[in-house]
């Protein structure tokens, strides 16, 4: 019972810290004014235009496959099967589970080791080539140690020992109804529970950040129409110089 | 100054990513600016007393008011893809000079004053104190960056570090240690309206020289109007155009082409500059007030168009920013875009057939072209996607019957910086010059051994000055850098009707 209570509060706090955190880092973003156009070209010039250059840098990486084919590689690999566990991972949230999650299952099984696999190939740039091994700090290990622990205990609870997933799923349905079920007291499921609490509580404040950040970042989001449409925000440097340019020292 | 060898060319045509030497380019640094030349910009003449407090409040206002800014410091996950795209990186081999390198001497500030984990577990996150030797470094790295926004391309978050040098060179222009190079050069500008303190006499005399030079070689009378009030085209072209070469040789290029084209135009002694250096130094109230001098000029001179020369940062300026900083321009022509290129007007009038060109005139020449950044990664020409890689080629191969691209990742979006962009192009800073634009060089001497490549054209100020005096370091001459329009001015018949 201990440990059900301590992990119910472990993760209301983390879903309380993520949401608020990521919802006020977002709501800084969005008011924060981008006084001038800086779209790194060739940018498009139409609103159409910079969804889809959008979705192509979220969904293909498509800057970072120009940059480095390695990074590239294992940046999506690691992506796009972390997108597909967390998808399966719908089964322990939902009652009655969606056709189309169940249908995913077996992919999201195996997507696991591949997730583990672009970790560990991110991780093995960062340490064995110089340029990635200088511009690293402590953190940015620690990042790739926490999601690789994630992968592995997730895996090792999938493949080795086995939980009692009814269970699991009875705790967190019942915590959504703020009704508290047994969690197993099973030491790998813990571990892999208290790393996912912990990886929600440092999103927030974390280089994390660059899932939502992305979304904002002006060289990538604004539509190349300077010419055409004329962009302003009330950026106090612009209006408050609006007189004396005119005439002053010249 | 220091001595420094220049680097090897390589045989390839592959960018070699040199080994890490951590802090062989830390003696880099630009003269800082003296009271005279910090304080008609309204910067302190000198580092403030309570500097540290200064700064970290500057940056804290800078966060708030550029979205840009708040979103890069957040987003970087260190990834390493722009740790090789730096052309004073490839060339020094400083690892400070990597993208992330850089931007990481103001994250790791911003971490600190700035963010919770920065606060309570400094070391963990990479956050650093704002003591003396930060502002040291910034003061030399900031100035190891030239603004090219190659990195910026290869992010996958459209990290832009122009962006984080720009407000970092405005934190230090706010506690006091500002580069002399860019502040005295804004001072002349407003003090007397362009980069080279040329004033309006000597401006009338140098463009009656090149009358009468236009004339004794062509022998037809070919006009430079300055302050001419009704003309139609205002022409705003960097100062280095009235007499440093190969620049003037494209001015000479745009008179023939108005000359050409029968369409009037004029210069003004008021707005007789296009660069904008408040872009360098990350001044918004400095690029707005050096803007409103080319509106004053138009509406002082009623003209109906204006149209910049070649000079890459100023098209930025001119292209993303004019409308914003001094706009509206609701009493131009509506029917032109405000404003325009000089190689978009040329090009429209050679799409039109208004040119008669002949191009065996430039065949002592195999032409390359260096594609400027600011141009090619900051603004557009004409209405196509990519109009500013296409139109200068087709106005080169228009001119030229010998014309070829260098390595398709050293142009276009991918161009190498000439190395003296940003604000960085002072004799105090030649050792980062000459060794920046060691991966332009090394794309020049590869199509010079594939074509016999002799001349590289450049639509920019900088780029032409900066090549002009670089060159000669990589074993080239100097004056196998040219003006677009110089190939224009050659090519073009002027007496074809007769």
């Amino acid at each position: 019972m201990f440990v059900t209570v301590l992990f119910a509060l472990l993760f209301y706090a983390a879903t309380a810290i993520f949401l608020a955190g990521i919802g006020m880092r977002i709501a800084r973003y969005a008011r924060t004014p981008a006084p001038l156009k800086i779209p790194t070209t060739p940018a498009p010039t139409t609103r159409g235009g910079v969804v889809l250059r959008m979705v192509t840098e979220v969904v293909l990486f498509n800057s970072l496959f120009k940059a480095n084919k390695w990074i590239w590689i294992f940046g999506i690999v690691f992506h796009v099967a972390l997108a597909l566990v967390l998808l399966r991972h719908l089964r322990y949230f939902l009652d009655p589970v969606p056709a189309w999650v169940v249908m995913i299952q077996p992919f999201g099984k195996y997507a696991a080791f591949a997730m583990v696999l672009g970790l560990a190939g991110l991780w093995a740039r960062r340490v064995f080539v110089e340029r990635i091994r200088y511009i690293s700090s402590p953190s940015d290990h620690l990042m790739l140690a926490l999601l690789l622990g994630i992968g592995l205990t997730g895996l090792a609870m999938t493949y080795l020992w086995h939980v009692d997933i009814t269970a699991v799923k009875l705790f967190f349905t019942g915590l959504m109804r703020f009704d508290f079920n047994p969690l197993p007291a099973h030491p790998m499921l813990l571990l892999h529970l208290l790393l996912v609490a912990g990886l929600m509580i440092i999103f927030p404040f974390s280089k994390l950040l660059h899932a939502p950040g992305v979304f904002f970042s002006p060289t990538r989001n604004q539509v190349d129409n300077p010419r055409e449409k004329r962009h302003l925000t009330n950026v106090k440097w612009m209006v408050r110089s609006e007189k004396p340019a005119a005439s002053a020292d010249q | 100054m220091a001595n420094f060898d220049t680097p090897e060319l390589t045989e390839s045509d592959t960018v070699e990513i040199p080994a890490l030497k951590s802090g062989v380019m830390s003696h880099s640094k630009p003269f800082v600016s003296k009271e005279q030349f910090q304080e008609p910009l309204g910067f302190p003449g000198e580092l403030v007393d309570n500097w540290k407090d200064v700064a970290v409040n500057k940056l804290g206002e800078l966060l708030q008011t550029n979205r840009a800014l708040q979103v890069f410091m957040d987003s970087c996950v260190k990834c390493g893809a722009c740790t090789d795209k730096c052309h004073y990186f490839l060339g020094t081999s400083d690892p400070r000079n990597m993208p992330v390198a850089r931007q990481d001497l103001l994250r790791s500030v911003y971490r600190r004053y700035f963010t919770l984990p920065g606060k309570y577990f400094p070391k963990l996150v990479g956050a650093t104190d704002l003591t003396e030797d930060v502002l040291d470094q910034w003061y030399s790295y900031f100035h190891q960056c030239s603004e090219c926004r190659r990195c910026s391309v290869y992010c996958p978050y459209g990290i832009d570090t122009a962006e984080i040098t720009m407000a970092t060179r405005d934190i230090m222009n706010a506690v006091g240690k500002g580069q002399k190079y860019s502040n005295e050069i804004i001072g002349k500008v407003f003090k007397i309206g362009n980069n080279l303190g040329l004033p309006q006499p000597a401006l009338e005399d140098t463009l009656l020289g090149l009358e009468e030079d236009v004339k004794d070689d062509t022998g037809i009378d070919v006009r430079f109007p300055l302050d001419e009030k009704g003309a139609e085209v205002l022409v705003v072209t960097p100062s280095a155009d009235f007499f440093a070469e190969p620049h003037i040789d494209g001015l000479i290029g745009y008179a023939k082409v108005f000359h050409a084209a029968g369409i009037s135009w004029t210069l003004s002694s008021h707005a007789s500059e296009a660069a904008n250096f408040g872009l360098f130094i990350g001044s918004g109230e400095n690029m707005k007030r050096i803007a409103m001098r080319i509106r004053e000029a138009a509406l002082d001179l009623g003209v109906k168009r204006i149209v910049f020369g070649e000079c890459g940062h100023a098209w930025r300026v001119a292209y993303s920013y004019l409308n914003t900083l001094a706009g509206p321009f609701d009493f131009l022509d509506p029917r032109y875009p405000v404003p325009q290129h000089i190689c978009e007007f040329t090009y429209d009038l050679i799409q039109r057939g208004v040119l008669t060109l002949d191009k065996s005139r430039n065949d002592h020449r195999r032409v390359t072209f260096h594609d400027s950044c600011n141009v090619a990664r900051a603004s557009r020409m004409g209405d196509m996607p990519g109009g500013q890689f296409i139109i200068p080629r087709e106005i080169i191969k228009a001119t030229c019957n010998h014309f070829y691209d260098m390595a398709p990742d050293t142009i276009g979006e991918g161009t190498f910086c000439c190395g003296g962009g940003g604000g960085l192009l002072t004799d105090d800073l030649m050792e980062l010059r000459v060794k920046g634009a060691l991966p332009r060089m090394n794309a020049l001497k590869d199509v010079v051994d594939e074509h016999e490549v002799t001349h590289m054209a450049a639509i920019c100020a900088i780029c032409k000055s900066q090549f002009s005096k670089v060159l000669p370091y990589y074993g080239f001459q100097m004056d196998q850098i040219v003006s677009v329009h110089q190939l224009v001015s050659d090519a073009l018949v002027l007496d074809a009707k007769q």
